[in-house]
């Protein structure tokens, strides 16, 4: 069946929401508006107060190590003790915010918007959650560093960088992972019998089961576990106790930690040669037809439908698999599956992208600071903290409760008290919604008793809420 | 799924177990308790360590297998809170112990759901849609159970209140349900709702959730009043009670709490997860507390999506695991007790030889909770609300008569 590819399915649907002229600037080839925001290197995010995670993590050493000095020397519960905890946050906290702001700013401000969905479908792909205070400071480098270089390469690269970055490391805690039969392990077990180190199985299993085969594809319990083993040694630079190897705060393979041995992971042997042991594993999980499945899956339930047809899911799969995982092939072959602009409006816009479309349609400059953060936390989605590593829901129903709604249309009010004197909503209504907007919002935004309750009307309509 | 024929469970209190705490449809009515009962489920998401918040501390291979992570015998400094031999519970959980005490706590142990793999996505997605596996639907059980009970009152009502800006799988479903948290921003003006109201008219799914808010916004405001606050749940609670004590407010009220999944670091009397069982325990004590006299007619449920590996990792944490602990706790319980068909945690009695073997189905106790205390039909318990559920029989008597 035909469907009409329209300007305002590809700005909302596909971008981050039409800003005023974007939709006549599409005009009417909206699948080439997009595919020319695949062509040409990503943009690097710069702005002040960006660090690097290597140059983060070193700092957090140092202040981890005063802690623990700090701990030795005042009792618990002395004043000391209790500022020491402190000190980690503290020193994370204005790097997320800088982080954060120029994220907010990036999505509000460009002109690349289905790139910049697709950076952020896989940072919330290969989710770590800013609850655990270690990725903090860091959670929004292993964006910066790992996906958003990456976003229009290869499947298997991105995996890589995101599996062997820092942030990754520390939040699924295969940086301390050590293998039984490891030198470290006789070492240590030598000097404390009674505290033996051993695996921890969590990154391998969130691999398996989150990044890339997806669970219930076949993989076992064995299969974890010894995959754990294989990627033992995955650590970070610096201090680690008696040890101490690599850059600090960089991704650092330490042998002295690593699983001696050949190991067998979902059938296939691989022989033990160092780091490239878990490369090779990664690489081929991520060449198997589960994991084409699982990301086609996810990335048709992420820009088409909650419950996307089978075959549009097979058509994404079949172009990962048949370009090896080409990821600007894969992105092209959603815009061409089935469902991908049909009407009506299914997908219900997350609070995130509920924002960054009311900043992009009304032109709202970013402040600095928490101010500008604020709305993020108050309607739900707190940037990089989705709790969990697998990342924020994606279905309608996740985000669409009452009291979320609530929240949505007073922050709307909020912004039409403030804004409203200052826009014509009369006029913003078509070139935010183009042919999505309905006589009803028209004819109430038309109708409304003052400037700032017609913009909140927009803002609240139906047709702004859903994409 | 695997049997709970081998019966051994350990007995504590004065109530007889074993053979008759199995029931089939019996009724249990009393003559206003489909009015009066309230019901709050709460999820601990992440794989609450049941073996570090009630330890075995009896058991003989307890200490050896939970190295740094074991706490000592009560009595002790930083030991546990007793309980019956051979468990306790975790030092942080006074609040828990003292309705034990009191006879208004049922303790869960070496239960499960019937999922068997360890992801916790697919696990929760079991735990809350009530079937055998993970994504077979995509509604939740206690939303069914609620479809299912009587009408009273003839008005249609919310029956259910979901404390977040959104409803969790197991409160999804068929029947009439809304949602709640506090809110930093400025309520909007009568006039500017009403249009709002309006442009939804021809929006079914925005129209009811609006209408939804703005009567849980009503029922939140005035509990809000007697607020206190202070604990890590305080605000969510309060909210919760104050629906729950309102006469023709929601019987059923559901919350998460999240931060239970201790892969590294996990501490035992004191650290990270004390910290967070403290705070689970005070906003316990907050909910008794707002509750006044509905707490008589209360009964909470504690239930995780699976435990955690008997043995630590080598990060001092544990990873995932399957046989867990559970609470039952409020005035309308039978409690004092801790129900369990103990393995025991010898090398051959682990399941998988990592976990703690699982002997009882977390159905059975829910199945129990919807018959005799929010009185759903038995019928509807054992096809719509959990279907597939025939060998997890309901446990009988866990609720006062």
């Amino acid at each position: 069946m035909l469907q009409p590819f329209t300007s305002a399915i590809a700005a909302n649907r596909f971008g981050l929401g039409a800003r005023p002229g974007d939709l006549a600037h599409i005009g009417n080839d909206p699948v080439g508006w997009l595919r020319v925001q695949l062509k040409g290197a990503p943009p690097a995010l710069a702005a002040e107060g960006l660090r690097s995670s290597a140059d983060i993590i070193a700092q957090s050493l140092v202040v981890r190590r005063e802690i623990r000095q700090a701990r030795q020397e005042a009792r618990n519960g002395d004043a000391a003790a209790l500022e020491a905890v402190t000190k980690l946050p503290k020193l994370f906290r204005p790097l997320y915010i800088a982080e954060v702001t120029a994220r907010f700013r990036q999505a509000a401000a460009t002109d690349r918007p289905f790139l910049e969905r697709v950076t952020q479908f896989w940072t919330n792909h290969f989710a770590v959650s800013v609850d655990k205070v270690a990725v903090l400071g860091v959670a929004g480098s292993l964006e910066r560093e790992a996906i958003r270089p990456r976003v229009l390469g290869n499947f298997t690269g991105l995996l890589l960088a995101v599996e062997q970055h820092p942030a990754m490391l520390l939040y699924l805690d295969n940086h301390i992972s050590v293998g039984p039969h490891s030198r470290a392990a006789a070492i240590v077990g030598r000097r404390n019998a009674k505290r033996p180190v051993g695996i921890n199985e969590n990154l391998a299993r969130e691999i398996m089961e989150l990044h890339t085969l997806g669970v219930g594809s076949g993989y076992t319990q064995a299969d974890v576990t010894t995959f754990a083993e294989v990627i033992t040694g995955w650590s970070i630079g610096g201090e680690a106790g008696r040890f101490s190897s690599g850059a600090p705060g960089q991704f650092v393979f330490r042998s002295e930690l690593h699983e001696p041995g050949a190991k067998v992971v979902l059938g296939k042997r691989y022989p033990d040669n160092g780091i490239e042991q878990g490369e090779a594993v990664l690489r081929d999980i991520a060449a198997r037809p589960a994991t084409a499945h699982f990301i086609a899956t996810k990335l048709c339930r992420h820009f088409i439908a909650d419950d996307p047809a089978p075959a549009a899911v097979a058509h994404v799969a079949n172009a990962f698999t048949s370009s090896g995982g080409d990821l600007p092939t894969v992105y092209q072959a959603l815009l061409t599956a089935p469902g991908a602009w049909a009407q009506p409006l299914s997908k219900y816009k997350t609070p995130s992208d509920y924002i960054v479309s009311t900043f992009r349609g009304l032109e709202l400059p970013v402040g600095d600071g928490r101010g500008a953060l604020g709305a993020f936390e108050v309607l739900g989605q707190r940037t990089y903290s989705p709790g969990s590593p697998a990342g924020w829901p994606d279905r309608s129903d996740d985000w669409s409760g009452a009291s979320a709604l609530m929240k949505r249309i007073e922050w709307a009010d909020a912004v039409g008290q403030r804004v409203g004197g200052r826009r014509e909503a009369a006029g913003l209504a078509p070139e935010l919604l183009g042919g999505n907007l309905s006589a009803n919002t028209s004819t109430a935004i038309s109708r409304a008793a003052s400037a700032p309750q017609a913009l909140t009307l927009l803002l609240a309509a139906p047709e702004f809420m859903r994409r | 799924m695997q049997s709970f024929g081998r019966r051994r469970f350990i007995r504590s209190g004065a109530w007889a177990l074993g053979a008759t705490l199995v029931t089939s449809g019996v009724s249990f009515a009393r003559a206003d308790a489909d009015t009066k009962s309230r019901f709050v489920f709460v999820i601990l998401r992440g794989a609450l360590d049941g073996l570090a918040v009630v330890p075995p501390y009896g058991d003989p291979d307890y200490a050896s297998l939970r190295r740094d992570l074991a706490l000592h015998a009560p009595g002790s400094a930083g030991g546990v809170l007793p309980l019956s031999n051979p468990f306790g519970l975790h030092p942080s959980c006074q609040f828990l112990h003292e309705c034990f005490t009191a006879r208004e706590l049922v303790v869960f142990h070496a239960i499960s759901s019937p999922y068997r793999e360890r992801s916790h996505f697919d696990g929760q997605d079991v735990l809350e849609n009530g079937t055998v596996r993970p994504h077979a639907v995509q509604t939740g059980w206690l939303n069914r159970a609620l479809a299912a009970m009587p009408v009273r009152g003839g008005a249609e009502r919310e029956r259910g209140v979901a404390l977040g800006q959104n409803v969790p799988l197991v409160m999804r479903g068929p029947a009439a349900v809304t949602s709640w948290s506090p809110s930093k921003l400025a309520a909007l003006d009568d006039d500017t709702l009403q249009r709002i109201t309006d442009l939804y008219a021809s929006d079914p799914l925005l129209a009811k959730r609006l209408a939804d808010a703005l009567a849980a916004d009503e029922i939140a405001a005035s509990s809000q009043a007697m607020a206190q606050g202070g604990t890590r749940y305080g605000e969510v609670i309060n909210a919760a009670a104050g629906f729950l004590r309102r006469e023709d407010g929601p019987q059923v009220a559901v919350f998460d709490t999240i931060g239970w999944d201790t892969h590294a670091n996990e501490g035992s009397a004191e650290g990270q997860l004390a910290g967070r069982l403290a705070a689970l325990d005070a906003g316990l004590r907050t909910l008794k507390e707002q509750l006044g006299p509905v707490w008589k007619d209360t009964a909470v449920v504690l239930a995780t999506e699976f435990g955690r590996t008997v043995a630590v990792n080598g990060t001092r944490g544990t990873d995932h695991g399957t046989g867990a602990a559970a609470f039952l706790l409020g005035g309308a319980v039978r409690g004092g007790r801790v129900l369990a068909d103990w393995p025991g945690l010898s090398a051959r009695a682990l399941y998988q030889g990592r976990d703690l073997q699982p002997t009882l189905d977390l159905r059975a106790v829910l199945k129990g909770v919807l018959q005799e205390h929010l009185l759903v039909p038995y019928d509807a318990v054992e096809s719509s609300v959990f279907p597939d559920s025939a060998r997890a029989k309901a446990l009988k008597g866990l609720i006062r008569t």
